[in-house]
């Protein structure tokens, strides 16, 4: 076993294991707070295809997390006041079963990723950026002029969705719901990296001219992972929003997109579980300085240039060893 | 026989410095083409025009009978056309296993194939190209367009600042690729004792015009010291 996968199997246990610690020892606080290092997580693994193997930096990944949260409460709001989400062509009722508000994050997301991949990534560099962080907004003002659902105050819902044969009000059956599919996306980015898919994504990144000569089309490939990137953070999304039972539009402001960076650089960009060490950092790092000081992100900011300067590996990069995957 | 390859008229610039003026070759099948001269004479221009990597170029390029002019350069390698491109540029992160297998399309090249041409890809299997040698670098950028199964390979500056042993072995590779397989090439170099072996015919550069066309043993101190002196 490397020190990698050591280390990767260290985390996924302490992420498992201290909730059930906190349960059994009657502190569901902490079960929240590894819900959110799992949710986080998650978003940020969505996040790390593309911005770590596919080296595409996007600053507009929280429109696809706000998508996947306005999923869950549009839904949720019309099953909870008993209102057809749709009338024409055919009634559509609201729901408040996860799995097919799941399904609707995950499609909405990819539907809307589709669009702004296909316009985006015509572009390179420092305006891939900008056009990102441009349709970004673009999705947090039209939430905040969308009254029907909240706009700028957002969205309550009262009662936790429903998943067959759990209790998701149980702090400790909604962290195993979330660490499921925080491990079963794992497991799928794993195949995904490891298929000729995921190999000519990270040749791409570091020469596409030489890809497209191997007869690859590199705008495809690119596409592909934004697609499913968005789609994975859009699940992550809904999930959040589940989590505090709210959803508002600053899960789509560019501070959003910001975080999400930041969680997949602290720990390790393209490392399988970076994203879920650098969950756990941020949110330890709120935890803990948040009670010292509202402007605990001064701190924090102070950590990523550490980071930036002196680990590019991240905190597992530090952990395991200095081959960094920014290429 | 129908040629392979014809470029006819092929000019190209870089902004509004022109690099080529009017080039034309042919290959046949299973015929190996040098494209000789000294540097910034137009080779690399030329075989990136070819792949379509230009973006401003212009004339007919035809291959197998078939107009690549409106073609993207993934479209051109599709055809059937694999570039072995100048300072190699595997990716470096990815191991040797893994270079030539993002590139893999069926055909006759596999790792198998591709191992038994060069062992030592084979023995460095899992290693990441950034670690190899100059001279494996180069070895993989080979296994790489074979793994495409062209019909056409494009060499470009092959054995540059190789040793002279390692220079060797990768014309011995390219010589048995030759002999075994019969695939045409177009090999761009500058040392004319190195292409003897392999080439038929060479065509030299000249500031982007081509200057000289026949049969490599046609070659004579003459022509070499006029246009690939030093």
């Amino acid at each position: 076993m490397n020190r990698e996968t050591l280390a990767n199997t260290v985390i996924l246990a302490a992420l498992a294991g201290i909730p059930v610690l906190a349960h059994l020892g009657g502190e569901p606080f902490v079960i929240t707070l590894a819900t959110r290092i799992a949710i986080l997580g998650l978003a940020g693994v969505g996040l790390n295809l593309a911005l770590g193997h596919g080296g595409l930096v996007s600053f507009g990944h929280a429109a696809f997390f706000g998508v996947g949260g306005y999923a869950m409460g549009v839904l949720a709001s019309h099953a909870q006041a008993w209102t057809p989400l749709a009338t024409w062509p055919v009634e559509i009722p609201g729901t408040n079963l996860m799995p097919v508000i799941w399904l609707t994050a995950i499609l909405a997301a990819g539907l809307l990723s589709l669009v702004i991949a296909a316009l985006s990534l015509r572009t390179r560099g420092v305006y891939f950026i900008m056009i990102t962080l441009a349709f970004a907004q673009m999705a947090y003002y039209f939430a905040i002029s969308w009254p029907a659902y909240g706009g700028e105050d957002g969205l309550s819902i009262y009662v936790r969705n429903r998943f067959p044969g759990l209790n998701t009000l149980d702090p400790i059956q909604f962290f195993a719901v979330c660490f499921t599919l925080l491990c079963l996306t794992l497991a799928l980015m794993s195949r995904i990296t490891g298929s000729r898919f995921g190999l000519l994504l990270q040749a791409t990144r570091q020469n596409p001219a030489r890809v497209e000569a191997l007869g690859v089309q590199t705008y495809r490939i690119r596409l592909f992972a934004f697609v499913l990137s968005a789609m994975v953070t859009g699940l992550a999304g809904a999930l959040y929003a589940d989590l505090n039972r709210f959803v508002s539009p600053s899960m789509m402001s560019w501070q959003m997109s910001g975080e999400l960076i930041v969680i997949v650089i602290l720990g390790g960009v393209g490392r399988a579980l970076g994203p879920v060490a650098g969950a756990g950092l941020y949110v330890l790092l709120e935890n803990q300085l948040g009670g010292i000081s509202d402007h605990w992100q001064i701190f924090l900011g102070a950590v990523l240039l550490w980071v930036v300067l002196f680990a590019r590996g991240g905190v597992l990069g530090m952990l395991c060893d200095r081959r960094s995957a920014d290429g | 026989m129908e040629p392979l390859l014809k470029v006819d008229g092929l000019t190209a610039s870089y902004g509004r410095s022109q690099a080529l003026y009017g080039i034309s070759l042919e290959v046949r099948p299973a015929e190996v083409l040098a494209l000789m001269g000294r540097n910034g004479m137009g080779k690399t221009t030329t075989i990136r025009s070819i792949m379509r990597q230009m973006p401003r170029s212009d004339g007919r390029i035809e291959f197998a009978g078939r107009s690549v002019a409106t073609l993207r350069p993934h479209e051109v390698a599709r055809l059937g056309i694999g570039l072995v491109p100048e300072g190699r540029r595997c990716f470096p992160n990815l191991t040797v296993l893994e270079n030539l297998t993002a590139a893999a399309r069926p055909g006759h090249w596999t790792v198998r194939t591709v191992g038994a041409l060069f062992p030592r890809l084979s023995e460095r299997r899992d290693q990441p190209a950034a670690s190899l040698s100059g001279g494996e670098q180069q070895m993989l950028a080979i296994g790489r367009a074979l793994m495409t199964n062209p019909r056409l390979l494009l060499l470009d500056e092959a054995t540059e600042g190789l040793a002279p042993l390692v220079r060797a072995e990768i014309w011995a590779a390219v010589a048995e690729l030759r002999r075994e397989t019969g695939m045409a090439m177009v090999v761009v170099d500058k040392l004319l004792s190195e292409l003897r072996p392999v080439a038929d015919r060479a065509v030299i550069l000249e500031k982007g015009r081509s200057v000289w066309e026949g049969g490599i043993s046609a070659l004579g101190p003459a022509i070499t010291d006029r246009y690939l002196g030093v």
